[in-house]
């Protein structure tokens, strides 16, 4: 199915697929920043006192403007943001998808001709798989700033000391393996909430199984892949 | 126009059809009806290939639907307008949006001939200022007309029709009943109706066929179905008030 999506990308920005195409980015990114504001800052202000605390017992706490920064692009920037979108905007789609089945809208689109792959599940595809990798940027930044913030408040690390240190030691490379998994996850997201929401039936608890079963899916599919990628680029 | 061969599907445990003939003429409007659960939307959706028969075969005219694949069961599905038994009205567009989808996706007309054409539709179905609305601001009978005159805009030659009445009241029933006919008489399509609705049937029926454990028991016109001594038809019509004379009476009559 992703297979036959990934065809049609080609025709998104096409007159008959762009409303749609727009609408899902518009979904999956805007109406997700407030929620992947609060979980990013805290992310960052969390792995900062976490480590600073342990690295004060050393003298060693004006180290954590790279712990923090390491961490969240190349792991918990893509990898708390894709749960937050499994959990909101893949759940919305299998929920979504299932409800068309069960309410026979998918066969009403079958009989006018209208390629469900196409019309369903490439514009949801396109947008996570585009938007994912935003987010993720977006989550770094909230996140690096958090642990910026509870440096100077609690750990006495100026900004300035904070950002030196992780301007040092992070690496171009960290933000670009964090992209990868970014983009990774939406596609991932996509795939399994549209394969689920299809395979509903039996009206409303199927469509319940199908938006549970599309979570689960995917948070331990991110779990694996995260891990499989950071050993692919980081041997 | 359309023909069953000894088809069969099986659901679960069960046949749900066991070697269905049947044939559907040019031109009338041909209701198929019987109890909940005996096979009559699977019937419509072995039309238009929705479902696969596991034996025999269905027949549009010269081209088998069964079996056909890619552009010929594109070719064969534009033949036909479907009016689905919720509407399946796709829930993030207006009733107008709805209506213009097949034209959008398969024509290159311009929005404005396109509004034009839906706004003509839509006022078929007497719903024109329904235009702007979505479709969970309309009741389900308005639904239903919204749902038909997107099965119409492309001026099919069959229309299927799976419970058009189901949830409806009486009224409103009767208002979908008068539409179905004037579609008929006016765009010259080809019906099939699938109901358990006997009164809707006896009223829009040029033939009547009573489907029963996966076979048709019965087909006839609607003043001879009345008259039938077949033993289901007749305990369909009882339960509906139905006597011989085609009266709505207050107790079934035997």
């Amino acid at each position: 199915m992703s297979l036959e999506a990934l065809l049609f990308i080609p025709t998104a920005f096409s007159k008959r697929s762009r409303q749609e195409v727009l609408n899902q980015c518009y979904v999956t990114g805007i109406k997700s920043l407030a929620v992947i504001s609060v979980v990013a800052a805290f992310t960052g202000m969390i792995l900062a006192l976490q480590t600073g605390l342990e690295l004060r017992r050393f003298g060693l706490q004006q180290n954590i403007g790279t712990a923090v920064t390491v961490v969240m692009l190349r792991e918990m920037g893509p990898f708390m943001t894709a749960l937050i979108i499994a959990a909101s905007v893949g759940s919305a789609i299998a929920a979504q998808v299932g409800t068309m089945v069960v309410s026979e809208e998918v066969s009403a689109l079958e009989i006018m001709s209208i390629n469900p792959v196409r019309f369903i599940v490439m514009p949801r595809l396109f947008a996570l798989a585009l938007m994912m990798p935003l987010l993720a940027v977006y989550t770094n930044i909230l996140g690096i700033l958090g642990g910026a913030v509870v440096g100077a408040t609690q750990l006495q690390v100026s900004f300035q000391a904070y950002f030196d240190n992780a301007r040092l030691y992070a690496e171009n490379k960290d933000l670009y393996v964090g992209l990868v998994k970014a983009f990774v996850f939406g596609v991932v997201i996509a795939t399994t909430a549209c394969h689920q929401g299809f395979s509903a039936s039996e009206g409303a608890v199927g469509v319940g199984q199908a938006t549970r079963r599309t979570v689960i899916i995917s948070f331990l599919v991110i779990l694996v892949l995260g891990y499989m990628l950071t050993r692919v680029f980081y041997r | 126009m359309i023909r069953f061969e000894k088809v069969t599907k099986r659901l679960g445990r069960r046949n749900v059809l066991d070697e269905l003939d049947m044939e559907i003429r040019p031109g009338e409007t041909f209701v198929i009806c019987g109890p909940s659960g005996m096979g009559k939307s699977v019937t419509l959706k072995h039309m238009v290939r929705l479902l696969t028969p596991d034996k025999g075969r269905v027949w549009v005219g010269d081209a088998c639907v069964s079996e056909a694949r890619g552009r010929d069961l594109e070719k064969i599905r534009s033949r036909f307008g479907v009016l689905f038994q919720g509407g399946a009205l796709l829930q993030w567009l207006t009733a107008g949006e709805n209506v213009a989808l097949p034209l959008r996706e398969h024509t290159q007309m311009s929005d404005e001939e396109i509004e034009a054409l839906v706004r003509e539709k839509l006022r078929l179905v007497e719903l024109e200022d329904a235009y702007d609305k979505a479709p969970s601001d309309l009741s389900g009978g308005m639904r239903k007309r919204v749902a038909l005159a997107r099965a119409i805009i492309t001026q099919p030659e069959i229309i299927l029709y799976d419970e058009p009445t189901s949830g409806l009241d009486p009224v409103t029933s009767r208002t979908i009943d008068t539409l179905i006919d004037n579609l008929r008489r006016q765009l010259g399509v080809t019906s099939v109706v699938v109901t358990h609705d006997l009164h809707s049937a006896l009223a829009i029926g040029s033939r009547i066929a009573m489907l029963h454990n996966g076979k048709v028991v019965e087909v006839s016109a609607p003043d001879e179905f009345i008259k039938s001594d077949n033993e289901v038809v007749r305990g369909f019509l009882d339960a509906q008030y139905i006597t011989r004379r085609g009266h709505w009476e207050e107790e079934p009559t035997k």
